[in-house]
Parts: C-alpha cells; sequence; structure tokens
C-alpha cells in the first residue's frame, strides 16, 4: 500500500523538475538564436556600403565630432552592445527612403495589428472549417465525404496561398465583385474578408488532415467502446469523448502553419493592398531600405521565436516524451 | 530423398534412415504459396503503380518537363524577343479562329460595359499566332512561360540535390558520433532552424547580387535541416544493429559504416523526403521573385511571370493563367508523387 502511494508523489516531483529544466532550456537556446540573428543583422548593417555621414561638405574635424556624438568610434564590439540594446528596447533607428526619418518602430506599430488581424482572422476560419471537415472525414470514413476532404487537403497542404489570393481576388473580387478588390481600413473586416480566406487555405487543409488521423485513432479505441457500451451516442459521444483526446496533439501542426502565414502574408498583403508588415517589408525590399528590411527581419525572428518557444513548451508540457527524451539526451 | 539422409544412414553411428528428415527443402519452404515472394523493388514498383493519384503526377510532372525542354523551340520566338507593335494580343492558334477559346479575341471591361477586340485583327496581323497570348512587350508567352518552368525545375532540383548532400552528411555524421559531437551539432542546427527562413533569404538576397546562383544558395543555407534531422533519426535508429556491430568487428572504418552500410538502408525515406522538398524550393522561388527578389530581367521564371502578369491581371487576365496553373499543377503533383512515394518505400509510415 505504502508504494502505491509513495509512487505519483515521487513521480510528480520527479515530473516538475524535469518540466523546469526543459523550459529553461529552450529558453536559453531562443535567446541565443535572437543574439545571433542580431549578430547576423548588425554584421550586415556593417558590410552596407557608405556611412551615414557621406556628406562631402564635411570636413575631417566635424566627422570626426559626429561619430564621437553617435558612437561610431568606439570599438566594433560596444557598438555591437548597444545595437543589441536598442533592438531589444524597440529603438530600431529611422527610415531612408519610405517615409524619410520617420522612426521604424512608429511604421511598424500602424502596421502591425493589421497584420496580426488577418493572421488571426486566418487562423481562426482555417482551424474552425478544418476542423470540421476533419471530423466529418473521420466519422464517416471511407465514403465520398472522406474522400472530398482528403482532396481539399491535398489541394490546400501543396498550392501556395497567393495563387488562392489572385484567383478569389480575380473571382469574387472583379468577375462577381461580392468583396472589394482591395483593403480599405473603412470597411475593415468585409475586405479582410478575401485576404483571411486565401492565408487560410494551408492552415485549413493541414488541421483537417491532422483531426482527420487523429479522430480515426480515437474512434477506434477502446475507451470509445466503453463509451458507447455505457449508453453515449451521438453528438455527445464525438464532442466529449473524441474530441478531447483529439485536440491535444494539434498544435503539433502549429509551427509549419505560423511559417507559412509568415511567407504568405508577405504576398497576399502585397495582393490585396492591406497596410501590413508584409507589405511594408515588400515595399522595403523594392526601395532598397535596408533600415527598415533589417529591423522587420529582426521583429519577425522575434516574434517567430516567440512563437516556437511556446509551442515547444508546451510540447513538453503535454507530452512527457518529448521532455523526457531531451532529459536523457544530456 | 535427399541425399543428407542417405548420408545419416552411411553414418557409422547406427541412425535409421527416417530418424531425421530435413525439412525445408524445395516446396516445403514456401510457407505462402499465395503471396510469390518479391524483390524489395519490385515491391515498391508494384505499390507505387497500384496509386493511381501518384502514377498521374508523375505523368504530368514527365509532360511538363518535355514542355519545359520543347516548348521553347517549338514557336519562332525567343524568350526576350520584344516586338513592341504586338503587345498584349490574346492567345490565338492556328485552326481556333472560328472557336471559342483561343481565337485571339479578349473581352475588355470599360466604364461604359464590355467590348470584345481582336488585336490581331486590328493591326493586320493576320498571320501571326501566339499560342498563349504575348506580354505587355510584346513577347511571346508560350515561349517565355517553358522557358520559365525549365528555370523553375532547374533551381528547385539543383537546390534540393545540394540539401540532400548537406543534410545527409550532417545528420548521419552528427547521429554516427553522437556525445559531444551530436550535442554541439544539433544545438547550432537548432540556432539556424530558429531564424526564419523568410529573414534568411530576405538578407541573402539584399547582400548577395540577384540570380539564380543566389536563389540556389539562399535554398541550400536553409533547406539542409529537415533531410539532417531524418537523416539523424534513422542513424540512431539504425547504429546498434547488429549487422553494423558485425561489420565494426570486422574492423570496418567509420566512414564506410556510415555510407555503406546505413545509407543504403535509408535510401527510401531520403527519396521521399527529396521529393517533399521540391515542390518547397519551386515555392519559394516563386515566392522570391513575386516580391522582387528574383532573378533579373530578361531571364524569367514562373514567380517572375506571375509577377509581370500580376500587374494587369484585370484586364489582360489570360496572361496570369498559364504560369499559375503550372506552378499549382508542379506543386500538387510533387506533393502527390511524394506521398505516394512514402507509401510504396515504406508502408509502415502510412499514417503518419
Amino acid at each position: 500500500m505504502t508504494g502505491t502511494v509513495f509512487l505519483p508523489f515521487r513521480q510528480l516531483n520527479f515530473r516538475i523538475t524535469i518540466l523546469q529544466k526543459y523550459i529553461l532550456k529552450r529558453i536559453i537556446i531562443s535567446l541565443f538564436t535572437l543574439l545571433a540573428i542580431t549578430l547576423v543583422l548588425f554584421i550586415l548593417l556593417q558590410l552596407m556600403p557608405g556611412s551615414p555621414f557621406n556628406d562631402e561638405k564635411l570636413s575631417d574635424d566635424q566627422r570626426a565630432v559626429l561619430y564621437t556624438k553617435y558612437g561610431l568610434d568606439k570599438p566594433v564590439y560596444v557598438q555591437f552592445f548597444k545595437y543589441v540594446g536598442n533592438m531589444f528596447r524597440g529603438d530600431f533607428g529611422v527610415s531612408y527612403n519610405i517615409s524619410k526619418n520617420t522612426p521604424i518602430s512608429q511604421l511598424i506599430a500602424l502596421r502591425l495589428p493589421v497584420s496580426i488581424k488577418v493572421g488571426f482572422q486566418a487562423v481562426f476560419i482555417g482551424a474552425l472549417i478544418g476542423l470540421i471537415l476533419g471530423i466529418i472525414a473521420a466519422v464517416w470514413h471511407n465514403t465520398v465525404w472522406d474522400t472530398l476532404a482528403t482532396i481539399i487537403s491535398v489541394i490546400g497542404v501543396s498550392i501556395p496561398s497567393y495563387v488562392f489570393a489572385l484567383a478569389l481576388s480575380y473571382q469574387f473580387g472583379f468577375k462577381l465583385r461580392w468583396f472589394p478588390m482591395l483593403y480599405s481600413t473603412s470597411h475593415a473586416f468585409y475586405s479582410s474578408m478575401l485576404p483571411s480566406i486565401s492565408l487560410c487555405m494551408f492552415t485549413l487543409a493541414s488541421i483537417a488532415r491532422f483531426t482527420r488521423t487523429e479522430m480515426l485513432e480515437s474512434l477506434s479505441s477502446e475507451y470509445m467502446e466503453l463509451a458507447e457500451s455505457k449508453g453515449v451516442y451521438g453528438f455527445r459521444l464525438i464532442w466529449r469523448h473524441a474530441l478531447r483526446n483529439t485536440l491535444i496533439p494539434i498544435i503539433t501542426v502549429l509551427a509549419p502553419l505560423i511559417v507559412d502565414l509568415m511567407t504568405g502574408s508577405l504576398v497576399v498583403e502585397k495582393i490585396f493592398a492591406i497596410p501590413g508588415v508584409g507589405s511594408l517589408l515588400v515595399t522595403a525590399i523594392t526601395s532598397n531600405d535596408y533600415n527598415v528590411v533589417i529591423s522587420l527581419s529582426f521583429i519577425y525572428s522575434a516574434m517567430y521565436i516567440g512563437i516556437m518557444l511556446v509551442v515547444d513548451i508546451l510540447y513538453g508540457v503535454i507530452d512527457p516524451r518529448i521532455r523526457l527524451s531531451e532529459a536523457v539526451n544530456e | 530423398m535427399s541425399d543428407v539422409v542417405e548420408n545419416v544412414k552411411d553414418a557409422p553411428d547406427g541412425f535409421f534412415k527416417d530418424d531425421f528428415v530435413l525439412r525445408g527443402n524445395g516446396e516445403q519452404t514456401k510457407i505462402d504459396s499465395n503471396f510469390a515472394s518479391m524483390g524489395y523493388w519490385k515491391e515498391v514498383r508494384a505499390r507505387f503503380l497500384a496509386n493511381k493519384g501518384a502514377v498521374v503526377s508523375l505523368a504530368v510532372i514527365l509532360l511538363i518537363v518535355l514542355f519545359a525542354f520543347a516548348g521553347p523551340k517549338m514557336t519562332e520566338y525567343t524568350y526576350s524577343t520584344q516586338n513592341l507593335s504586338q503587345k498584349n494580343y490574346a492567345p490565338r492558334i492556328p485552326g481556333f479562329d472560328d472557336m471559342p477559346v483561343f481565337n485571339g479575341n479578349e473581352k475588355l471591361n470599360m466604364t461604359t460595359g464590355s467590348k470584345i477586340i481582336n488585336g490581331y485583327k486590328k493591326n493586320g496581323d493576320t498571320g501571326v499566332y501566339y499560342w498563349f497570348g504575348s506580354d505587355v512587350l510584346g513577347r511571346d508567352l508560350w515561349t517565355r512561360t517553358w522557358m520559365g518552368t525549365r528555370v523553375s525545375l532547374y533551381i528547385a532540383v539543383v537546390a534540393v540535390l545540394i540539401d540532400v548532400i548537406i543534410g545527409l552528411s550532417y545528420g548521419l555524421i552528427s547521429g554516427y558520433f553522437g556525445g559531444p559531437v551530436d550535442s554541439a551539432m544539433q544545438r547550432f542546427a537548432e540556432i539556424v532552424n530558429g531564424i526564419p527562413r523568410l529573414v534568411i533569404v530576405t538578407l541573402l538576397m539584399l547582400v548577395l547580387k540577384p540570380g539564380i546562383a543566389t536563389i540556389i544558395f539562399a535554398l541550400m543555407i536553409t533547406e539542409w535541416i529537415g533531410m539532417s534531422r531524418i537523416a539523424r533519426a534513422e542513424m540512431l535508429n539504425l547504429k546498434e544493429r547488429e549487422y553494423v556491430l558485425a561489420s565494426r568487428t570486422l574492423g570496418a572504418s567509420s566512414f564506410s559504416i556510415i555510407f555503406h552500410e546505413i545509407l543504403p538502408n535509408i535510401i527510401g525515406q531520403i527519396i521521399t523526403q527529396t521529393m517533399f522538398s521540391i515542390p518547397t524550393a519551386i515555392f519559394t522561388e516563386a515566392f522570391l521573385s513575386f516580391v522582387g527578389l528574383g532573378i533579373p530581367v530578361p531571364q524569367c521564371s514562373l514567380g517572375s511571370l506571375i509577377s509581370d502578369a500580376f500587374n494587369s491581371f484585370t484586364t489582360h487576365s489570360y496572361q496570369i493563367v498559364p504560369p499559375i496553373l503550372i506552378l499549382a499543377l508542379l506543386m500538387l503533383c510533387f506533393n502527390m508523387l511524394a506521398d505516394g512515394l512514402r507509401e510504396a518505400l515504406d508502408p509502415k509510415m502510412k499514417d503518419m
């Protein structure tokens, strides 16, 4: 008896320390990655031709004064640490070409909410429809519905979002005129529907595919048989018994989804003229505004690393095998 | 019966002829008579051919590849010849003049309604045929589409081959040596993997001169990680097997064990992963061209064709259809082919 009482307690104790170690390790790796990116960005800035004080009217003395004022006479590693400090505080300098001398943080602060909103709508629509499609395909396994769901998910996974964007914009924006072809702030929700739908296809397809596989597994499990033998049936059976066990592993598809949303948003924002960070990056690239490109690269990396960190920690919390294997690897 | 029994009878220790009957000779070994035994590759081929989607995909890919090589030679135009007097002509194919499509007519939407115009008749170019139409600079879109397909395929295949070599060596070495080597290599891979590819590729294209080589280089340094993970996982799985131990006992070098013992056993998964990487590479290239970081003019790729045609896609929508259709078909077919190959090469992986 003592053994059975004692064992769960010991396991619990063990689990917490391993989990803490796992989380700590993830955080350290993420910080290192971000630092590595900042280093790369800093090196790129050094490689860019010219200096901010290229004016020929400046004498050498004046230039030296300016260099001292902005700390450019200090050794490179001091400049680097200052740069890291600035980046992490959100001070990205000013834009040179897009809108002269506007602080980049200000440009980004205006545009980031728009991008996040469109991205969030895409994830919401995609996850909802994907889930429904996956459940239908699993419950009516090997029927027309299943085939249909499989075809939709194959198409959604393989065809890039900007093909959908162009097709939707042509058909529903230009031909049928159901939705506006371009984004407008006055009809923000209405005009963000087409971009959200074109961005959501990958999410929809991968969630549908994954839900189907997981649902099939839980539908054939013994706890479903038990639930059925207790007299649970229909919607309640699917909702409370099968779906709950399906939902947890869905976070494993989150990582590729985020990557796709980020690249997808660049092109989709260009097509629908959405004033978000993606289109800002495209404009910055085409107009050679290096400072903006580098700041946006930092923002994208920070967002990506942050989300990956959360996903990794969630994996570890939910699936003990992952944190254990990390611990064993040490 | 067989000679062994005969020998037993002759042996001096007094066994009778039927004390021992040798089993497992000739017919008796055929335990399963329903399924004749098949070689691995023969079985793979049979499983692959049973998958209709994958076979059709393979056929479509081969057809596109064929056109990518033969297509530009089928017309008198080259991909960079401009003819400004014949710009924005709708698709027209000989013999289709009375058909509803490919007759050179194009519907233009005006503020006062739409009207149908035929650029060929208007300018008196009745003997001129642009099979997919001509673009805003009067270049033949048929030739340009297939040239673009060729460039896209070339970039994808070369980039993926380089990725396979890098990723495979990295993963196999990391998995084989284990310990501190593995730890260091995995930390490095994790950090590289933590940087969004979009950022790596964008920054590279800013620093280097745009062109095919730069795109291949950008794809090279981002796409090897997936392959290295698979190679490492398989290596960890296989390196404790008996045949590896046997080989090591006989004095095989690490190099020989990695490349002669382990590698042939994971070839199936490598092929599958390669096939999955090709559509990713095609997509990345198209994406870069669309954003404006692609290959310089007058060269073209599927992405740059889509990008060019996008500017006038509401007025001359026929210009965007061929490149986007081929891009979508290529991505779809490569994905389905990869799925089919995965199921054929490793039936255990089917549900993953």
